[in-house]
C-alpha cells in the first residue's frame, strides 16, 4: 500500500448562505484546496464527493457529475463518484479517495463534501434528516434524529449519572472554539445558562445541544508520498482511515449508550496506525448533538465507558487541555453542512497539524477525526500525522 | 407511500415480529434472516403480547409536519416482557412518564396524508393500569 498524504485543503464558509448556490460553495472549496496544494487542477485523476441528499434538498441527483462539470474536471473526463452515508458522506468520500491512492491506482485525487440545506424549510429539513435513521420503524412513529439522540442521552443519564449540565459544557466549549474560527457559523461564546434555558427540541436535549444544519462545502487533495513531497514540505499523512457499520435502528442495538460502529472502527484505526488513544493530540468529533461528543470520548477509548463527563468537567477537551476536542467549534459552532462535515474535519486537523490554525491553534502532531452517519449506523475514523 | 404502508399493516397494527428458532433471538420489526445464525437461520413469525417497560424516552417538541398537531408527544424505547425492544409512542401526560414505567400496547392513529389523504394507524403504548 502507498502512503497517502493530504497536500491541500479548502472550505467554504459554513452557515445560512442565502446568496450562494450549491455550485458556488463547492467551487469555492475546491479552488481553495487546489490553490493550497499549488495545483492547476489538470493533475487531478479522480474525484469523490460526499453529499447526503441533493435529491431532496435541491431535487438534483447526479451530484458528482455536476461538481465535476462546474469545477472544470469534466473537460478532462475525470471520473467523479458520489458516496452517501447520511452525515458521514464526507468521511466516506475521504475514505474512498484514500483507498484509491493507497491502492496505487491513482497518484492525486480530490475528496469533497457539500450540502445546500437552506433552499427548503425547517420541517422539510427535519424530515430529510429523519431519513438517516430507519424510516419505517423510527421515522414512522415520530422518532426524529434529535429524538433518537435524546433517547441515548436519557439512557446515559440513567445508567451513568451524566447530567444536562455536562452536555451544556460541551456546547459552551465548542462555541468558545468556534468564536476563534473565521469560517465558523457561530462566532460567539455562550454560557451554560444559555444552553439550559434554550427551548427543548427533544427532551432532555435543548436547542443549544443540537448542531445547526448548514450550507457548506470542503475539499482536500490527497496524493501518494512521492507526489506529496514534490508539492509540499508539510504533508499530513493519513495513518489509518477505517469504517464500520451498526444496526440502523436504535431498537436493534444491545446498548444505546455506546456506538458500536465507532468502537470497531477505532480498534481497527489504532491497530493499523500502531497507536493508542493516549497518543492522539487533537480530535475533531461528530457533535451533531452534545451527547454524541460525550459518547465519542468513551467509544474512542479516551476514558472508560460511563465516565465521559469527566473529560468535559475537568477541561481536558478544552483548547488548553491535554486532548482538545473540536478546536474548529465542531458541528455545533462551526456548523454542520451534513455531507461536507467529514471533509471539513480533515481540513481542520490539517490546519492544526501544520500549525496554521490561527487563534485556535493547539500543540499537535497526531490528530483523529470521527464522522458519524445518522445515529451511528455508519462511523468513519481517520488518524493523521504531520510528516 | 400507500403500498409501502399497506405491506406492513400486519406488523404495525399488532406487534408481530419474528424469531430465529435456531438461536432463539427475537426480532421486531420482523427479519427473515438471522444476523447471528446467517445461513442456519430458521425464521418464524411471532406475535408479542404487548406489555413491557420503558427503557428510555423523550418528549418531542420539534416535530416533522405530519406530527405538528400532536406536539409535544412521547417517543420511547420499550422492552417487551416476551420479546425484543420496540420504538413507539407512549400516550400519557408527559409529566407522568419515567424510565421503568410499565406500559401496554394500544391501537391508535399516527398521522394522515393531509385532510383528504390516507390515515396511518399503528401500535402505541399507554401506562399499564
Amino acid at each position: 500500500m502507498e502512503r497517502v498524504a493530504i497536500i491541500g485543503v479548502g472550505q467554504s464558509e459554513f452557515g445560512e448562505l442565502w446568496d450562494k448556490g450549491f455550485r458556488e460553495i463547492v467551487l469555492k472549496a475546491g479552488i481553495d484546496a487546489l490553490e493550497d496544494a499549488g495545483l492547476e487542477g489538470k493533475e487531478i485523476e479522480a474525484m469523490y464527493v460526499g453529499n447526503m441528499s441533493g435529491g431532496r434538498y435541491l431535487a438534483q441527483e447526479h451530484i458528482a457529475a455536476l461538481i465535476a462539470d462546474y469545477s472544470g474536471l469534466s473537460e478532462m473526463g475525470v471520473p467523479s463518484t458520489r458516496v452517501e452515508g447520511a452525515d458521514a458522506s464526507g468521511g466516506l468520500a475521504l475514505r474512498q479517495a484514500y483507498l484509491s491512492v493507497a491502492s496505487g491506482l491513482h497518484e492525486i485525487v480530490i475528496a469533497a463534501g457539500a450540502e445546500k440545506v437552506t433552499d427548503v424549510g425547517s420541517e422539510m429539513t427535519t424530515d430529510i434528516m429523519a431519513s438517516s435513521a430507519d424510516r419505517e420503524w423510527e421515522g414512522f412513529v415520530g422518532a426524529t434524529i434529535p429524538a433518537l439522540y435524546a433517547l441515548m442521552a436519557r439512557m446515559h443519564f440513567t445508567k451513568y449519572g451524566t447530567t444536562p449540565e455536562d452536555l451544556a459544557l460541551i456546547s459552551v466549549k465548542n462555541h468558545r472554539n468556534g468564536a476563534l474560527n473565521p469560517k465558523a457559523q457561530f462566532r460567539r461564546e455562550i454560557k451554560v445558562e444559555d444552553v439550559l434555558k434554550s427551548p427543548f427540541v427533544a427532551e432532555p436535549l435543548r436547542l443549544l445541544d443540537c448542531a445547526p444544519l448548514s450550507d457548506g462545502a470542503a475539499a482536500i487533495i490527497l496524493a501518494n508520498e512521492k507526489v506529496a513531497r514534490e508539492y509540499t514540505d508539510s504533508p499530513v499523512f493519513i495513518k489509518a482511515c477505517t469504517q464500520a457499520s451498526d444496526y440502523l435502528a436504535l431498537q436493534n442495538r444491545e446498548d444505546i449508550t455506546t456506538m458500536r460502529a465507532v468502537k470497531i472502527a477505532a480498534d481497527m484505526a489504532y491497530d493499523q496506525a500502531g497507536l493508542k488513544p493516549e497518543d492522539i493530540d487533537v480530535v475533531e468529533l461528530h457533535d451533531s448533538f452534545t451527547i454524541a461528543e460525550l459518547i465519542a470520548y468513551e467509544d474512542l477509548g479516551f476514558v472508560e465507558k460511563g465516565r465521559g463527563a469527566e473529560l468535559i468537567r475537568e477541561g481536558i477537551t478544552s483548547l488548553d487541555g491535554s486532548l482538545p476536542a473540536n478546536p474548529s467549534g465542531g458541528l455545533k459552532a462551526c456548523g454542520h453542512a451534513i455531507g461536507a462535515t467529514g471533509i471539513r474535519q480533515a481540513v481542520e486537523i490539517t490546519y492544526q497539524l501544520r500549525g496554521k490554525a490561527g487563534k485556535r491553534q493547539v500543540e499537535a502532531e497526531m490528530g483523529l477525526s470521527l464522522n458519524i452517519g445518522g445515529t451511528g449506523a455508519t462511523a468513519v475514523i481517520t488518524i493523521y500525522e504531520i510528516g | 407511500m400507500i403500498p409501502r404502508f399497506w405491506r406492513k399493516i400486519k406488523y404495525r397494527y399488532d406487534i408481530v415480529g419474528s424469531v430465529c428458532e435456531n438461536c432463539g433471538t427475537q426480532f421486531y420489526p420482523p427479519r427473515n434472516f438471522c444476523p447471528i445464525c446467517r445461513r442456519k437461520s430458521k425464521i418464524k413469525e411471532q406475535r408479542f403480547n404487548g406489555r413491557g417497560k420503558v427503557l428510555s424516552y423523550t418528549i418531542v417538541h420539534d416535530t416533522p409536519d405530519e406530527f405538528k398537531l400532536n406536539k409535544p408527544y412521547i417517543v420511547a424505547l420499550i422492552e417487551l416482557d416476551d420479546g425484543p425492544i420496540i420504538t413507539s409512542q407512549v400516550v400519557c401526560d408527559p409529566q407522568e412518564i419515567e424510565v421503568g414505567m410499565r406500559v401496554v400496547k394500544t391501537f391508535r392513529k399516527y398521522f394522515e396524508d393531509g385532510e383528504d389523504g390516507v390515515i396511518y394507524y399503528g401500535t402505541k403504548f399507554v401506562p399499564e393500569k
